[in-house]
């Protein structure tokens, strides 16, 4: 039995957020718009066209390599990396090979062992994206793809890990904190489909190197590298060896199978891109300014906000939304900070996801005014979802999303009172609807006032305190045996 | 702006022209009226633009090269697009896809390659100038063999924007004329900075050509007149420089070394870079179409071995070797020390003379299939090669007969040089004019 | 010396379809060439291209595509604005 340590590096590609591809003027806002309409000679690959590099996405890139630490050198260049594939216009791309704009650098993860870990960064680079292809007919009447290069020439930014991460779990926190840092940056938006594809290379040690090539999903890392260690364990488990080869991810189905060996062959003749110039940017760096960034916005939550160090985590893991608990809580006295961080890293955030819906769906003062209700008591914790849940479906119904108050009077909500004829109606109904239970708590079984309990609560849909109803049924079931 | 048009019925009995455009327009301007004929790889919006190749055959493109803009405002009328050797791969525009254009001089040998087309459109009088370009002699070539002047501008002084690309490090568009009058004037609103080429300078050329070259300073290399120089070329064009002496240059004879691998070094480069440049041509987006039932390799290669013709192929290859793995460090990384060579002994020479003087080509122009081995060919750019390494200014004006055939003198200078290499020639003609 | 399999592994690479009636006459030239090539053994000195140009960019400034016909008019197959390409998988 091989207990194998793993060891995984990341080669992460990013677009960059700028307005216009990396070296034409066409708009990189193409997600709705229909094939080759984001397309000029330029990107299309037309014989006779030369780049111009973009400004700014120079200027993004040497902000990501000083918020992650790395040393830009003093001069880069850009080279061909070529190779034949429809998506590619000119059969090359336009890349950095033995240049980069940046070498160095980390990351810096919480480690499966709940230690701070740095992450050693190789290089970081600046290329361009390949078109976008789309597989078409079948076996028996044929395959052909068909090519949109609304994607091509858009720019990347490619970050290099060293192979540092001890587990799949390492490696989507790495993602996690790389994500985050560059949608501080401002250089990137996590939301635009496709805007993050991930290599993956996994070894177990003492064995060979796999490459996972074109994960296209953050939870896609974790899966395609817990699948790989599986199944490289099984083979050395066999007693057979590990080759050294590259594999593609298939998302849908959460495996990764071999390249065919043509693919790996590939040779790519890079050299200098003899129709650009080289940078000379290293004198930059001490003019890039840098926002807050999520290990120091973290530690902000914690000394400021009072945060748990696991809240204040997830809460500044995502751009939106640090600024929304911030917003909720801004300026605030009234101490709503804790039940903030509670209701929106644990409560909001798995509502959200299981709609697939972002942070910024929800207006920051409505939550405020949600939380304001729940720490006077008006309403239960259970009321409170209920509230959070009818504000986020109206919103994805495009409906009028209502205030909290609103919703509670409409729904009527409001925590109930020990003289709420309705509660006491309920109490009453439930001992009457259920003798048997009734029995049972009279012979001593504390489960039955707990099932009791739960059928009022269930009756009054949730808007009786807990505590108070206990004490309400006690009372009741007493005043009946009499 | 008036807009008018021409009538161009030529004559093209040599086959100079790919494409006529029989009535072209054009505005007022420097150039108004005039009709200029542009190289086939020189992008023309919505006029058929091959580059004398099988695999661009009905590509139309939907923009024009910085060069051709600027000839457009200027007035011009795009007269047509002139033949060529394949890509620019060739020394006698025998490499065409449609047919070898003949040399007016001698309808029996080449015009010389690649500007062929241009240079014969011009030296048969259907034009009075032309765009050509110039990767490793291929303005100046023809013109030496056609009894024209042809001027290949400092790099980066001319935009390659739309200049469809065989070896970007080394080729530029460049005027050709009768006349170094006229090469001046189509020099001067085709250059200047274009931000669509970042390697272009912000260098415009604004000059009226001047005669007087007292002081001149002319270095004569040694290798011009070696080993493969035809010494009957030599002879005359030792003459023409003895009439530049005559008009108060002083010649110092010189030499440079790196000429013994300059060659190697720019067909290293040049099919590198053209191996990478060439790849995009595989029936997708232009040109005729691949088989799409098929794999995208074996699509690809049944469009590219049916499009391309055997030079090109040849020079793939070669270049697709040169920086193959194993192989990069032994051709291309060598390649490139040896032309940072070539740069220093110009540097060098340059230090103690203005311009340097020689033939522009070792023989006269070829008889068609006299050099039907591609090494012969190749050995036939060895004066014209080391300037695009350099990527200085260089110029080839008729300087006198051999057989019946003319001969090029070639003058090289400095780099941004382009105006005294300009007047040198010009004052050549000047001291010549019958 | 380079081989007819050499060759033929270019040719792959270079995707250039060489047939086999071709790879004789290919080497022999390749070999003539590349022989001369190694002219360059003797060369010496320093790589360190010398250029006067850096940093040359334009600003992120967007300016008008092509339309989606003239983007695709040149090429051999449409589909639905796409344009069509041979197979892959």
């Amino acid at each position: 039995m091989i207990d194998a340590d793993v060891v995984v590096g990341l080669e992460v590609h990013c677009q960059l957020d700028t307005k216009s591809k990396l070296f034409c003027g066409c708009s990189t806002d193409y997600r709705n718009d229909g094939p080759n309409t984001h397309v000029c000679p330029v990107c299309l690959g037309l014989p006779g066209t030369m780049p111009v590099l973009n400004r700014r996405a120079i200027e993004y890139a040497m902000r990501v390599a000083k918020a992650l630490n790395c040393t830009v050198i003093p001069e880069s260049e850009f080279s061909r990396k070529n190779y034949f594939y429809p998506d590619l216009d000119k059969a090359y791309q336009v890349t950095q090979y033995d240049k980069p704009l940046a070498l160095g650098g980390y990351v810096g993860i919480e480690g499966d062992d709940g230690k701070e870990r740095r992450i050693q960064l190789t290089r970081i680079h600046v290329e361009e994206d390949p078109g976008r292809l789309v597989h078409m007919g079948n076996a028996e009447r044929g395959r052909y793809s068909l090519v949109d290069y609304n994607r091509a020439g858009i720019p990347l930014i490619e970050i290099v890990s060293e192979p540092e991460m001890r587990s799949p779990k390492e490696a989507r926190k790495f993602l996690n904190k790389l994500r985050a840092t560059l949608e501080y940056l401002g250089v990137f938006d996590p939301e635009k489909e496709g805007s993050l594809r991930v290599d993956a290379n996994i070894s177990l040690r003492g064995s060979e190197r796999v490459e996972i090539k074109n994960i296209t999903s953050y939870k896609g890392v974790e899966r395609a590298l817990t699948f790989e260690v599986t199944r490289q364990k099984n083979q050395l488990r066999r007693g057979l060896k590990v080759d050294r080869e590259t594999r593609h991810y298939l998302e849908a189905r959460g495996i990764t199978q071999s390249a065919r060996s043509k693919e790996q062959e590939n040779d790519y003749r890079y050299f200098p891109e003899p129709d650009l110039r080289p940078l000379r940017v290293q004198s930059w760096v001490k003019d890039v300014k840098l926002p807050e960034l999520p290990d120091a916005r973290r530690e902000r939550f914690v000394q400021q906000y009072g945060c748990s160090l696991n809240h204040a985590r997830t809460l500044t893991g995502e751009l939106k939304m640090a600024n929304f608990f911030e917003a909720v809580v801004a300026g605030d006295g009234n101490g709503l900070c804790k039940l903030a961080a509670t209701w929106i890293a644990d409560t909001l955030a798995g509502e959200l996801n299981y709609r697939s819906m972002g942070i910024d769906a929800l207006d920051a003062k409505r939550f405020t005014g949600l939380l304001v209700l729940l720490k006077a008591g008006t309403i239960t914790d259970k009321s409170g979802i209920e509230v959070m849940r009818v504000m986020l479906d109206e919103r994805l119904k495009g409906e009028t999303v209502e205030t909290p108050e609103a919703i509670v009077s409409r729904l009527n909500l409001a925590k109930t009172t020990g003289d709420d004829a309705a509660l006491l109606g309920a109490v009453h109904d439930v001992i009457t609807e259920n003798p048997k239970a009734v029995e049972d708590y009279k012979a001593g079984k504390n489960g039955a006032l707990n099932f009791l309990v739960g059928q009022t609560m269930k009756k009054t849909r949730g808007r009786a305190d807990p505590g108070e109803l206990n004490r309400l049924m006690v009372e009741a079931l007493k005043s009946a045996e009499q | 702006m008036a807009v008018h048009t021409i009538n161009f019925e030529p004559d093209d009995r040599y086959n100079a022209f790919l494409k006529v455009c029989a009535k072209p327009s054009h505005s007022e301007g420097k150039l108004a009226g005039i009709a200029v004929a542009v190289k086939d790889n020189i992008s023309t919006q919505g006029i058929e633009t091959t580059c004398a190749s099988k695999i661009l055959k009905g590509y139309v493109p939907p923009y024009d090269a910085h060069a051709v803009g600027l000839i457009k405002n200027a007035g011009a009328a795009i007269a047509g697009k002139t033949n060529m050797d394949e890509f620019g791969m060739g020394t006698s525009t025998e490499n065409s896809a449609f047919g070898p254009t003949l040399n007016p001089c001698d309808t029996g040998r080449v015009p010389g390659g690649s500007s062929g087309g241009s240079a014969a459109a011009v030296a048969a009088g259907m034009v009075r100038m032309a765009l050509g370009t110039d990767t490793g002699g291929s303005i100046r070539c023809p013109a030496a063999f056609s009894g024209i002047v042809g001027f290949k501008p400092t790099y980066g002084r001319v935009s390659r924007y739309g200049l469809i690309a065989y070896a970007n490090s080394l080729e530029t568009i460049g005027p050709m004329a009768t006349n170094v009058s006229d090469v001046s004037l189509l020099m001067s609103v085709i250059s200047g900075n274009d931000r669509k080429d970042t390697t272009s300078y912000d260098k415009p050329y604004a000059h009226t050509p001047s005669a007087d070259i007292k002081g001149l300073r002319i270095g004569i290399p040694e290798e011009y007149f070696g080993k493969g120089v035809d010494p009957d070329v030599g002879t005359v064009v030792r003459r023409a420089i003895a009439r530049l002496e005559e008009l108060g240059a002083v010649t110092v004879p010189c030499s440079i070394p790196s000429m013994e691998y300059a060659l190697a070094a720019y067909y290293v480069i040049c099919t590198s870079e053209a191996s990478s440049n060439l790849a995009r041509f595989d029936g997708v987006r232009y040109g005729p179409a691949a088989d799409t039932k098929k794999s995208w390799h074996a699509a690809y290669q049944d469009v590219r071995k049916q499009g391309f013709g055997p030079e090109v192929r040849r020079r793939i290859m070669l270049g697709t070797f040169a920086l193959s793995s194993g192989y990069y460090g032994k051709y291309y990384a060598k390649a490139q020390v040896a032309r940072e060579n070539v740069r220093k002994d110009f540097t060098r020479l340059f230090s103690d003379v203005d311009v340097l003087c020689g033939p522009t080509m070792p023989t006269i122009a070829f008889k068609f299939g006299e050099k039907s081995d591609p090494l012969s060919m190749y050995l036939s750019d060895i004066l014209t090669v080391p300037v695009n390494l350099a990527g200085i200014p260089a110029i080839s004006v008729p300087c006198g007969k051999v057989q019946g055939m003319p001969v090029g003198l070639q003058v090289m200078g400095r780099p941004f040089e382009d105006e005294r290499v300009i007047d040198v020639a010009y004052a050549y003609e000047q001291a010549v004019k019958p | 010396m380079v081989t007819e399999k050499d060759v033929e592994h270019i040719g792959e690479l270079a995707d250039i379809g060489i047939d086999t009636s071709e790879l004789a006459i290919f080497t022999g030239q390749f070999n003539a060439i590349v022989e001369y090539f190694d002219v360059l053994d003797r060369v010496h000195g320093d790589d360190a291209v010398a250029r006067d140009l850096y940093n040359v960019m334009r600003e992120d400034v967007v300016e008008p595509s092509l339309s989606q016909d003239e983007a695709t008019r040149n090429a051999g197959a449409q589909e639905d604005g796409f344009i069509k390409a041979p197979r892959v998988m």
